[in-house]
């Protein structure tokens, strides 16, 4: 009787399966529960993981509902990769999916925003320009530059107010959310992300010089997507969260 | 062919170390007491930048450091991850660590990552494909291994091989060393119903470059035997001490290495456990 | 935008901005919170908790399992259900009227 792989990693996954023949105790007997300590590994370590890495969306369902929400993920999407810091890509779409999470229309894009704040965490460090060379740029030279942004900048939008969610849950007396639609930009300063909301307009903005537009064109492309765009708002942003790497060409 | 010679830590001292926490930072670089190296998951530190990889920067200016992988799945039956294998170079070129190893097991299938150490058959034809693994590995990391011995649970029918003759012949067939975790031989043979000084006598003990100790749980099995799962969640247990000893006593001082990896526990209590470590392995040197 | 609109705009921006960044003590800079992300996806080579917890259980893919007793802060958070404020009320009474407890 041999066991291959195939066979003992279905039944890893389902607990339902019988467990494969041909393992034993070591003294004759079969394996019995012995095997449920794989499934166990596998299980727990996996939504040990998505408890982590998803946090307010553990709060947000309850701890009870979360282990519910991750036997079922975990099984749907295991890793498809050896690095855990990447496990629950899928966790957006799977939670547009999953029946009682559905009811939740923010979640997907909660979840977006924690791995967002993830990726981040993990980005490749850039060093920051200063101050001084923001300075000596002429008016003039800035509209007409493009600029290179740091590698842990994360743009998260939503038609839901997925900052103030966020806030609410790992905030003590951040205020309750109000319907409102919600950007969320993500940068890492020193060596922890920070969420910050964006005002409107600041998506596009962003969006615009990440796809290499000069700050001008990038100003156009706010100022039509909102009448309101705050400038000095979003550039104090870039420059406090360190995002601003280069400008020149 | 790394000139052993350019190392900063050539190799890890025969002394204590411990599994590296990032919640321990400030007090390992503040008060390492008898920690002398330390040991991470190589998968941790595959990101891009940032805390992880700054953080080890910084330690690895004082301390040796051993590189463990946990995810190259080299039981495996299907080919290695060969960007997996890339990311290991990546690591163990930059780091330059004074160790590296891997486990005897699997975790990969299918694509699957499943995030555990999976048993695989001791066979000859098992023993020809982690033999080719640890061939590659070698090959693309550029440097010797050391392969660490399971804990288990259960036993397959099909095997023909006992572990340690298993293990002697993968480091007789690829130059690898071996890595010998002492909890794991404690675990595997109570839950088996073997002796594990046996294990111990039966192990090739000149080819260890390490020696990993750890806790486990208890639990039983269907019939009432004990089942001890190696959970590394608190401190080793006496006889895993003893066992500890008594191969000391056997292969002289050797780099051992605390594991703590669930519950961890603040910094005084893991240093605690590495000063037990220090003083089994001085007594080998009196 | 015109030349001269853009180039004032961008001229007081940048005067704003690194006021801002001066005004910011530099101790507040480096102390950021982390937010629990720190230890998120790590790799170890334990195991879990014997053989009896999550593995072994039957797996909801329905989620019929949903309890409303252990609701999490969703039950504080008024919303309307769908984000172009469709007048479907929040989550935690859809859940009680559409699934059985």
């Amino acid at each position: 009787m041999t066991v291959d792989q195939t066979t003992f990693r279905k039944a890893l996954l389902d607990p339902d399966a019988a467990r494969p023949d041909g393992l034993n105790d070591g003294r004759g007997q079969p394996a019995g529960r012995r095997f449920d300590v794989y499934r166990n590994n596998v299980a727990v370590s996996l939504t040990e993981a998505l408890e982590v890495g998803f946090p307010v969306i553990r709060k947000l369902v309850g701890q009870d509902n979360f282990k519910l929400l991750a036997s079922a993920y975990l099984r749907l999407h295991p890793p498809r990769s050896p690095l855990m810091m990447h496990f629950g890509a899928d966790m957006p779409s799977f939670l547009a999916e999953f029946e009682p999470a559905r009811q939740i229309g923010y979640l997907p894009d909660v979840a977006r925003l924690e791995l967002a704040i993830r990726e981040s965490y993990h980005a490749a460090d850039a060093e920051p320009i200063s101050p001084a060379e923001l300075e000596a740029l002429s008016p003039e030279a800035l509209t007409g530059a493009s600029v290179r942004l740091a590698p842990s900048l994360r743009l998260v939008r939503s038609p839901w107010p997925i900052f103030s969610i966020w806030r609410f849950n790992v905030e003590e007396g951040a205020q309750s959310p109000k319907m409102a639609a919600e950007d969320v930009f993500v940068s890492r300063p020193n060596l922890d992300p920070v969420p910050r909301p964006l005002p409107s307009g600041g998506a596009e903005f962003i969006t615009a010089l990440l796809t290499g537009a000069t700050f001008g064109d990038a100003m156009d492309k706010a100022s039509e997507a909102s009448r309101n765009f705050d400038l000095p708002v979003v550039l104090t942003l870039l420059v406090e969260m360190k995002t601003l790497i280069e400008i020149g060409g | 062919m790394l000139d052993a010679t350019t190392h900063r830590f050539a190799c890890l001292p025969d002394a204590p170390g411990v599994g590296y926490k990032p919640q321990h930072f400030t007090e390992i670089v503040n008060d390492a007491g008898p920690v002398a190296w330390l040991e991470i998951h190589a998968e941790n530190y595959m990101g891009d930048g940032g805390r992880p990889i700054a953080q080890l920067r910084h330690l690895s200016e004082r301390f040796a450091f051993s590189v463990h992988g946990v995810g190259l799945s080299i039981g495996g039956e299907g080919p290695l991850d060969s960007e997996h294998l890339a990311r290991l170079r990546h690591l163990v070129g930059w780091l330059d660590p004074a160790s590296f190893s891997e486990h005897l097991a699997w975790s990969t299938h299918d694509s699957a990552f499943l995030n555990d150490l999976l048993p695989l058959p001791y066979t000859e034809a098992s023993l020809a494909r982690v033999a080719e693994h640890v061939d590659e590995v070698q090959e693309v990391v550029g440097r010797r291994m050391l392969l660490e011995n399971p804990s288990s649970y259960l036993t397959f029918e099909e095997s023909t091989l006992a572990e340690t003759e298993f293990l002697r012949e993968i480091a007789k067939r690829t130059g690898c060393g071996l890595l010998l975790d002492v909890n794991n031989v404690f675990v595997s043979a109570t839950n088996l119903g073997t002796d594990p000084v046996s294990y111990i006598d039966a192990f090739p003990l000149e080819l260890v470059g390490e020696i990993h100790l750890g806790g486990h749980d208890d639990d039983e099995d269907d019939h009432g035997a004990p089942l001890l799962i190696d959970n590394h969640g608190r401190e080793v247990a006496d006889p895993v001490w003893s066992l500890f000893e008594y191969t000391i006593s056997q292969s002289g001082p050797k780099p051992s290495l605390i594991e703590w990896d669930n519950d961890v526990p603040e910094w005084p209590v893991l240093k605690a456990e590495a000063s037990r470590a220090a003083s089994v392995l001085e007594t080998a040197n009196a | 935008m015109s030349k001269t609109t853009m180039t004032l705009a961008a001229a007081g921006a940048v005067a704003t901005a690194l006021a801002a960044s001066l005004a910011v003590p530099a101790q507040a800079q480096t102390k950021e919170k982390c937010y629990g992300v720190s230890l998120a996806g790590e790799n170890d080579c334990a195991a879990g908790p014997g053989t009896t917890c999550s593995g072994t259980s039957t797996v909801d893919y329905q989620g019929n399992a949903w309890t409303l007793v252990d609701t999490g802060t969703c039950t504080e958070i008024e919303l309307p259900a769908m984000a172009d404020g469709t007048p479907r009320m929040g989550s935690l009474e859809a859940l009680d009227r559409d699934l059985p407890s």
